[in-house]
């Protein structure tokens, strides 16, 4: 398969990411080469196989219900880009 | 005193007797690095108020006859993704040049009650992901035996920082060989355990189904001395194991009677360099002079590993990178600008009659976002984000991502076949020596290529470690690797130990 710039446009939205055009230039074909090599798992019968997620495949791990401190407010905002001593502030989207 | 060979070990007997101070240890080291990590790059950031404040607390405590932990007073330097609180926390990227932990991580809490000493923090490959430590957005690490050379990655500054004699102790992550590779290319001794060995709780995650942390040392007997103290359960990691911590410490330096290695022909075909093959069997021969036996096992698909890798590690982290929104932390794009250039955008649109393509512009949010990522992130981070985010997209998801976890299990399934045949198997770590800085910058394929010793650990959740076992005619570190099955930490060091009484590969040291 050969991926297009098209392609790369679209996933980079998917992907949050503003691409410039020199960007796209670069990654178009390094990506579609990248993807060009993970293909040969194609050649593998994996019919009867069972997808491994997980090198130690625990499904739960519980812990005992009981309260415990989490970070402080102040903690979970000092990094903040923006924010008003409550809440992350994000610019607006309702309403443009 | 002349610490210019010392070792954890030695150093921890000075330090125990009194003859030396931790105070004047990490002064030591403190001053090696002001003199030569200008033309290394090993760290990012050494605090020396904060390091000789905690040496000498530990100090204190001995001289009042306290009792101290096991690291008594070693300094220890720490890659930059593991959270310690207050301490800046970059990963190698712009995207958190101005973050703060806001709390420890589960190993910064043992090394701490170990009482180590926390000497720095190590230059790395942008979160984790690159095998050169030219991804890192600061400046590039070097290679301390040729500088023009790199390190390897993704935890070059946690090798480089061994080599170069900055500190007796490291601590790395490992997701695809990131501490194996440049353990092997610094010539120093690397261990990833087991996935679940040691918690993950503060580490910035990459992959978070093969990320691991683990130790560098000079020595097998060093890298116990550190799993030890950082190995364990911890509940904030719910796949942190429960399972209790031998003391690798005390049984390293028994020697393994019987021991059966496996190799495997695969790894010494086409690709691998003719120095490193050569190191590598004459290092099975000084196993088998010891008493080991050698046989051939086979790991059928590990020819996938690489092709396997390349879309759960970038699925993984487009998922766990998508938390750089601009919002929480990290960088956030200047909105001003932003806000005018979209009003632009749209209005140009429309005047072009292209009413449905202004409907199609970004919104400020999602700009925003697009913005303070492209910003923040660098290109070797965008590239795996991209490959991630186009394998889990609709009508790919199986080909690719479903399609890779069900060869991840066959992958593990070699492994467990091979390994009731033998107890370790033995290796290249990769199949070259350190190239020149630059040299596959362009091509990320020949990069990635590089990882095929190493990934297939990491897919299957095993333990490897990294020794030194030889040298290039160039003057450059050939590295070995050993694998064993699950929680077998014990097993790879006392192999790596045994191996190491027999020969001086761990002993050299570059020229500073």
């Amino acid at each position: 398969m050969s991926l297009t710039r098209a392609d790369v446009e679209k996933v980079s939205l998917l992907a949050r990411l503003r691409l410039t055009p020199a960007e796209i230039d670069l990654f178009t074909p390094q990506l579609g080469a990248i993807l060009d090599y993970v293909e040969q798992l194609g050649r593998l019968d994996t019919t009867d196989v069972s997808p491994m997620a997980h090198a130690v495949e625990l499904t739960n791990v519980f812990r005992a219900d009981e309260l415990i401190p989490s970070l402080p407010r102040e903690a979970a905002l000092v990094n903040a880009p923006r924010a008003d001593g409550e809440c992350y502030l994000v610019p607006a989207v309702l309403g443009e | 005193m002349d610490l210019t060979q010392s070792t954890a070990s030695s150093l921890l007997e000075l330090l125990g007797t009194g003859q030396l101070t931790s105070v004047e240890l990490t002064r030591h080291y403190l001053d090696r690095i002001a003199t030569h990590d200008a033309r290394i790059g090993a760290f990012l950031r050494v605090d020396a108020d904060s390091s000789l404040a905690q040496a000498r607390a530990i100090d204190a405590k001995r001289q009042a006859g306290q009792p101290v932990g096991l690291l008594g007073g070693l300094p220890v330097a720490v890659k930059d993704v593991i959270a310690q609180r207050g301490e800046l926390l970059t990963c190698g990227s712009r995207m958190l040049e101005n973050f703060r932990s806001p709390y420890d991580a589960g190993i910064i809490e043992r090394l701490t009650a170990a009482d180590a000493v926390l000497l720095g923090r190590t230059n790395m490959d942008e979160f984790a992901m690159g095998g050169s430590n030219e991804n890192s957005a600061y400046f590039p690490c070097r290679n301390p035996w040729n500088t023009a050379c790199i390190p390897g990655g993704s935890s070059g500054g946690a090798a480089a920082a061994i080599a170069a004699d900055f500190a007796p102790l490291s601590i790395g992550t490992d997701t695809g060989g990131s501490i194996r590779q440049p353990a092997g290319l610094c010539g120093v001794t690397g261990l990833k355990p087991t996935y679940g060995r040691v918690s993950r709780y503060g580490l910035v995650a990459f992959a978070s189904s093969l990320d691991q942390i683990g130790p560098l040392a000079h020595t097998a007997r060093d890298a116990a001395l550190l799993l030890q103290v950082i190995a364990g359960h911890d509940p904030r990691d719910s796949t942190s194991v429960n399972a209790a911590v031998p003391p690798y410490s005390q049984t390293v330096t028994q020697p393994l009677a019987g021991l059966r290695l496996g190799i495997v022909p695969e790894h010494f075909a086409a690709g691998l360099d003719g120095e490193v093959a050569a190191a590598v069997k004459s290092a099975i021969n000084v196993y088998e002079t010891l008493g080991a036996s050698v046989r051939e096992v086979e790991l059928p698909h590990a020819q996938y590993a690489v092709a396997t890798y390349y879309i759960i590690a970038p699925c993984e982290a487009s998922s766990n990178l998508a938390r750089y929104d601009g919002v929480h932390y990290g960088r956030r794009a200047e909105m001003g600008p932003l806000t005018a250039e979209l009003a632009a955008e749209r209005k140009e649109l429309l005047a072009a009659g292209r009413a449905a393509d202004a409907a199609k512009v970004d919104n400020n949010l999602v700009r925003m976002y697009r913005q303070s990522r492209a910003e923040g992130f660098g290109t070797e981070v965008k590239r795996r984000i991209m490959i991630g985010a186009y394998a889990l997209s609709a009508g790919y998801y199986d080909a690719y991502y479903v399609k890779a976890l069900k060869v991840r299990r066959l992958i593990r399934q070699d492994y467990d076949r091979a390994f009731e045949h033998v107890d370790l198997i033995v290796g290249p770590v990769s199949p070259t020596t350190a190239f020149p800085i630059g040299q596959k910058a362009n091509d990320p394929l020949a990069m990635y290529l590089d990882d095929l010793y190493t990934v297939s650990a990491n897919l299957a959740g095993i333990g490897g470690i990294a020794i030194p076992c030889g040298m290039s005619a160039a003057g450059l570190p050939i590295g070995l690797q050993l694998t064993a099955p699950p929680f077998q930490e014990d097993r790879l060091l006392r192999a790596a130990h045994m191996f190491q009484t027999a020969t001086d590969w761990h002993t050299r040291r570059p020229k500073m």
